[in-house]
């Protein structure tokens, strides 16, 4: 079982499944929003909860002072998810009744005195909060490790959690792509928001309905990329960056063979069985022509599929800025599974520039 | 005859609490506009709000919580300068003393989880204000603030994580840093850098890249250690502060916390 666990957890299978789960989410969003799933839930998470402490090697994982953030983080979000399904089911229901959303209702529409009803709930926070990271700091002390020494690096190294999503990324990207680019475009996609959002529904309530595209690549990014790789970098990611298992002792001799092949050595070796070109351009054609074609046939092939609505609605800026951050978010699950099937590990491998894709 | 003040009272009708709040008890609707106008941390409210507004199953509270949480840091903050040196020498022997010497210390442990409570529950509150729609018209500009304040949280956290100095600061920021060696053409690993050079001379090399820039050195030492004091306790702060004053004002200004239109 424990080693079915394992296995299992391997991004190979566990990202796949966690895609697979997050469209089932998607799906069947009024199911996963109700009462009853939620109970059931929070007895089958606690059951499989007491399984894995049971395991050492998985406490002692857990419970690196450290770690303890994430697992608070993934109690939130998990809890939060439910809810903002929970209410957008009741809302889109009502809407389909021709209600309008609950928080519409002319009893929440009524104002109420600032004083006493939200600085009364700000204080009973302020309260709970500071209690909370009081109890947290006599429990849990702060981790201290040996003084610095520059010449001798721990295994793994590793950045503050909250950059271990980006960590991860080095595992099919090059750090200029998954260090810099990247978390770039993450910024200026999240700045660009609402000028892409031309969508006037769903301003000031919880629904999905209304904002079906939104809130899909949204919670496609934060809960799918952004917080699965945390996941998998914080807890699954050991020494040399090999992956482990939840229930695996991290053995800094664990073997992984690593025989990736660029995509010019498919091309040229594989498949024409000759050699090398020895000019650069030449030998990269392949990866370079894919590139350009990912974006150049892509685009309209999308488009053409699915994106006329959305081209008419949004106008030509709006739509093509946020394709060219849909494509940028989804290479990486793209290039993930490239990996994954052929063993594929630069679609242009230019390390003459450093410029390795 | 009137009946005896209760003490709450007595002191309520003393000079001195007069000159502090100027107005009688919030129990009616002219006093409960007067203590929120009239009390400087208070005016960041409205003096009403719409019932949607102040229910928790709506807002999470979590902006609140990130405000609440700041401030907190910054106490705890500011009492961890009193015992600490940033210097390569002194450091880590500082953290050592304050685990040691101090009494029931747990400022570093409330500095600590209180800066990952931050990034979480500054998350969270993206996560609800995205799920409301509430960057749509007319928050948007707001909405751009609140990145902003994400990212500066990402770096208030991370040029905290190297100042105790021991194994896991350093290597942390030396696996953080080692990213901005790869920028495209400012940083002396990334993409270009080899191309940006005229006859032999090298424009981006190790010794004058943004890494170098941001950590002061080749490598995470001494003078990387002083910059990300000087960033995590005075520079980003104060830009935060500045922002969250705008990210508020904007709140109220647009219309308060958003609701169905």
């Amino acid at each position: 079982m424990r080693e079915l666990i394992n296995k299992l957890s391997d991004p190979i299978f566990s990202f796949p499944g966690a895609m697979l789960l997050y469209l089932a989410l998607l799906r069947y969003y009024r199911i996963f929003g109700s009462k009853k799933f939620a109970k059931i839930a929070l007895v089958v998470i606690l059951g499989l909860v007491a399984y894995f402490f049971a395991d050492p090697n998985f406490f002692l994982i857990i419970t690196t002072p450290d770690n303890i953030p994430i697992s608070i983080l993934f109690v939130l979000v998990s809890f939060f998810t439910w809810l903002t399904f929970h209410k957008a089911a009741e809302n889109d229901k009502r809407i389909e009744q021709g209600l309008c959303p609950i928080e519409g209702t002319p009893e929440n529409r009524e104002k109420v005195w600032t004083w006493p009803n939200l600085v009364y709930t700000e204080l009973f926070t302020i309260i709970a909060g500071t209690t909370f990271l009081i109890v947290w700091a006599i429990l849990f002390k702060a981790p201290l490790e040996e003084p610095a020494n520059p010449t001798w690096a721990p295994n793994p190294a590793k950045a503050p959690w909250y950059f271990l999503g980006l960590q991860e990324m080095l595992v099919y990207f090059d750090p200029w792509m998954a260090g810099v680019i990247l978390p770039g475009l993450i910024v200026v996609g999240l700045l660009a928001i609402p000028f892409m959002d031309t969508n006037p529904k769903g301003n000031g309530y919880y629904t999905f309905q209304e904002r079906k595209v939104a809130i899909s690549f949204f919670l496609f990014g934060w809960l799918v990329l952004w917080l699965y790789l945390i996941l998998i970098g914080t807890f699954l990611r050991g020494p040399n960056w090999v992956f482990f298992g939840p229930f695996e002792y991290w053995d800094l001799h664990k073997v992984v063979a690593e025989n990736n092949v660029n995509l010019s050595e498919y091309f040229w070796i594989k498949g024409l069985g000759v050699s090398m070109p020895k000019n650069i351009l030449l030998r990269e054609i392949i990866g370079i022509i894919v590139t350009a074609l990912y974006f150049v046939v892509g685009l309209p092939v999308v488009t053409k599929l699915w994106g006329k609505a959305f081209l008419k609605s949004m106008g030509q800026i709006r739509y093509y800025i946020f394709m060219f951050l849909v494509f940028s978010m989804v290479s990486l699950p793209i290039k993930m599974f490239l990996r994954w099937l052929f063993q594929l590990k630069y679609i242009i491998a230019m390390p003459e520039f450093e410029l390795n894709l | 005859m009137s009946k005896k003040k209760g003490f709450a009272e007595q002191v309520a009708s003393t000079q001195i609490w007069k000159s502090i709040f100027r107005h009688g008890p919030p129990t009616n609707a002219r006093n409960r506009a007067a203590v929120v106008a009239g009390n400087v941390f208070l005016h960041l409210h409205p003096i009403k709000l719409k019932k949607s507004g102040v229910q928790l199953g709506y807002t999470w509270c979590m902006g609140g919580l990130s405000f609440f949480v700041f401030l907190s840091l910054a106490v705890t903050g500011v009492l961890l300068m009193f015992y600490y040196r940033p210097t390569a020498e002194y450091a880590f022997n500082d953290i050592i003393a304050l685990k040691e010497h101090v009494p029931l210390g747990i400022m570093r442990e409330l500095h600590r989880w209180g800066a990952h409570a931050m990034v979480i529950t500054v998350w969270l509150h993206m996560f609800r204000v995205f799920m409301t729609g509430s960057y749509k018209p007319p928050r948007e500009f707001n909405w751009g603030v609140g990145v902003i304040l994400l990212v500066l949280t990402l770096l208030l956290s991370f040029t905290g994580y190297l100042l105790p100095w021991d194994q896991l600061a350093i290597w942390a920021i030396a696996v953080g840093s080692n990213m901005a060696k790869a920028t495209p053409f400012l940083g002396h690993g990334g993409p270009g850098a080899v191309l940006a050079k005229i006859g032999d001379f090298i424009m981006v090399s190790d010794r004058n890249d943004v890494r170098f820039q941001l950590l002061g050195g080749r490598f995470v030492g001494e003078p990387a250690l002083l910059r990300f004091y000087i960033l995590h306790c005075v520079f980003i702060p104060l830009v935060v502060g500045v922002l969250i004053a705008v990210h508020f004002w904007r709140v109220r200004k647009d219309g308060g916390i958003s609701a169905p239109l």
